[in-house]
């Protein structure tokens, strides 16, 4: 029984010292003994293998067709408005006919849903060797299978325990010393300055610790509870930060307050904020709340694009909860992301919130490679407004009503 | 909500059934029934949980359209015969007589867009049922008023028994390019 326990202990010795002097002292001093890289090409050789070995197995057409579907969706969206195919039609005013545009528009939306789309993980082209993006792809070889068994174990034998021993010491170390975080100078081009505010659009919590991997910034988000709200309760005491409940987000004059306060000061760090309000699977950005846009101040747009070939980080946060999300983002081969820091921007004159919001977020959109909606990310748990559908009421009336023909001069439109 | 399935999902497992031939209207025997054990009935609530669907003015009647009266919930055979109708129709095929009418033929689709009028299936959109497809599409811009002088207009033209509501007959009189209109293009 002793020997067990001085068996278990040594292995346990022996990994904390392989671990430290690997990966800790290392990143600690900011060097790099470029193990990442050699892995990074190893895992990318590997993949393209597996690919090859799935387009071999699947016939051409399917292949073709699974491409599509996971790129563009099922049916290609009818692009003309209702102004053009009620012009088409040679007349200026009702006709029984006219619920034909919205029948098919109200279809089409049922057969694929641009936003709910938006909120389930992005359909990769080619497997990952992951089960868990294993949505098109049936078995295909006796080969792919085997490294597929060779990739669990790794995955979940090797890659999980170290990235636990690295959370498990990062966390304590963090709780401990949360006295001793540093100030980094913030001196590089286009970074944030004190007294500005961060803008980038939202995938997964692991957008923080990118960027706070490269410069300091006070959080401004909900307040967890669990193991989320600790690590966030014991940031505030290092440096102020925002923390709020998603009830008192409602209050708006009282959060434009709290951050105006913050900014006014030019000791504190600039504020990181995340418009959408909440996670998008990352093939686009969702409406900008203007809350943050109203504030004033320099504003620092960062776009964030993560590669989804390793690992998918969006953290569908009605679905999983934090813990078991990590476990997945442990799981998976690698995070990769690009990020790119923009140039600032100001609010114009003549130029309201939404307007500002909408540039800025143009702005990130196109840099990332995303694509843009104007839909609202707050979609995910509540319903639409009813704004939308009046602009479309009121384009129909127009039509109808505002050409005249209605037999009758002396009623206007109104 | 978690128990019925998505409305992307369900396109998602159209796809998947059939990859070669979405839509499927009973064409395939297997690919239909492997889908509809892997789904859960759909409730009037998950279509309505389409933001798209939620600003068309038409899109109540549009979710109706899948449930049968006073019911809440469909099946997915159900759902995809509703879908159905809004298939392509193929160049080039022919009305072969003895076979039962497609379901995305022109008369079906104009049943379709018929019965968003008629809502009492009475089988005549009178002229209170077409104020209120006219007040749904329009909001609150246009008078009453004016609606009533649009829907009497309509009416009167297009009315020819005299009867003063519209039959299906005189409703599909001249409908222009109905199959393109009431069609989904899908991708190859």
């Amino acid at each position: 029984m002793e020997d067990l326990i001085f068996a278990a202990a040594k292995v346990m010795s022996v990994w904390l010292t392989v671990v430290f002097t690997l990966i800790v002292l290392p990143s600690v001093f900011g060097a790099s003994l470029g193990i990442s890289e050699l892995y990074m090409r190893i895992l990318v050789k590997t993949l393209e293998w597996a690919t090859i070995r799935i387009q071999k197995g699947v016939k051409q057409e399917q292949a073709m067709a699974l491409k599509n579907s996971a790129s563009s969706g099922i049916i290609q969206r009818d692009e003309t408005t209702m102004e053009k195919e009620i012009a088409g039609l040679h007349r200026v005013d009702f006709e029984l006919s006219d619920v034909f545009y919205f029948s098919k528009k109200g279809i089409e939306a049922i057969v694929e849903d641009e936003v709910t789309q938006r909120f389930s993980s992005e359909e990769l082209v080619s497997w990952n060797l992951l089960t868990r993006t294993n949505v098109n792809f049936q078995y295909i070889s006796l080969r792919l299978t085997v490294v597929w068994v060779l990739g669990v174990l790794i995955r979940y034998c090797l890659l999980l325990p170290l990235r636990v021993t690295l959370a498990a010491i990062g966390i304590v170390s963090m709780i401990v010393g949360t006295t001793l975080v540093g100030q980094l100078p913030n001196s590089k081009e286009n970074r944030p300055q004190k007294g500005g505010i961060c803008v980038a659009n939202h995938t997964s919590p692991i957008d923080v610790l990118i960027l706070t991997n490269d410069g300091c910034y006070a959080m401004v988000g909900q307040a967890h509870g669990g193991l989320m709200g600790l690590i966030q309760r014991s940031t505030v005491k290092a440096c102020p930060h925002v923390w709020f409940e998603r009830s008192e987000m409602k209050d708006r004059h009282l959060v434009t307050k709290r951050l105006r306060e913050h900014i006014a000061d030019k000791n504190k760090l600039p504020i990181l904020i995340f418009p959408e309000g909440t996670c998008i699977n990352n093939t686009s950005v969702m409406m900008f709340k203007k809350g943050s846009f109203e504030i004033g101040g320099t504003i620092y747009p960062v776009a964030i694009k993560y590669d989804p070939q390793f690992g998918d980080a969006f953290w569908n946060s009605s679905k999983y909860d934090i813990v078991s999300y990590l476990l997945r983002i442990m799981t998976s081969w690698a995070i990769v992301c690009n990020v790119w820091y923009m140039p600032p921007m100001v609010r114009e004159e003549g130029e309201d919130a939404v307007q500002f919001a909408n540039r800025v977020k143009s702005a990130i959109a196109r840099q990332g490679g995303l694509t843009e909606l104007s839909w609202d990310g707050g979609l995910k748990r509540a319903k639409v407004k009813d704004t939308f559908k009046e602009q479309q009421q009121k384009n129909y009336s127009k039509m109808i009503v505002g050409n005249g023909s209605t037999g009758n001069p002396t009623m206007g439109a109104e | 909500r978690h128990a019925a399935a998505t409305p992307h999902s369900l396109a998602g497992a159209l796809e998947q059934g059939k990859p070669q031939t979405p839509l499927p209207d009973g064409s395939s025997r297997t690919g239909l029934k492997r889908l509809e054990s892997q789904t859960q009935p759909l409730g009037k609530y998950d279509l309505q949980g389409i933001g798209e669907l939620a600003v068309n003015p038409l899109g109540d009647r549009i979710i109706n359209a899948f449930f049968k009266e006073g019911e809440d919930l469909t099946d997915f055979r159900s759902f995809i015969r509703v879908l159905a109708h809004f298939r392509p129709v193929e160049e080039g095929k022919s009305n072969e007589t003895g076979r039962p009418e497609p379901m995305n033929s022109r008369l079906r689709k104009l049943q379709f867009a018929f019965q968003l009028y008629d809502q009492d299936s009475d089988g005549k959109i009178s002229r209170d049922e077409m104020l209120q497809v006219l007040r749904l599409m329009v909001g609150i811009q246009v008078t009453d008023e004016q609606l009533v002088c649009i829907a009497e207009r309509t009416i009167q033209e297009a009315d020819q028994d005299g009867d003063g509501a519209i039959s299906f007959e005189e409703f599909s009189v001249e409908k222009l390019n109905v199959e393109q209109r009431m069609s989904l293009r899908l991708l190859k």
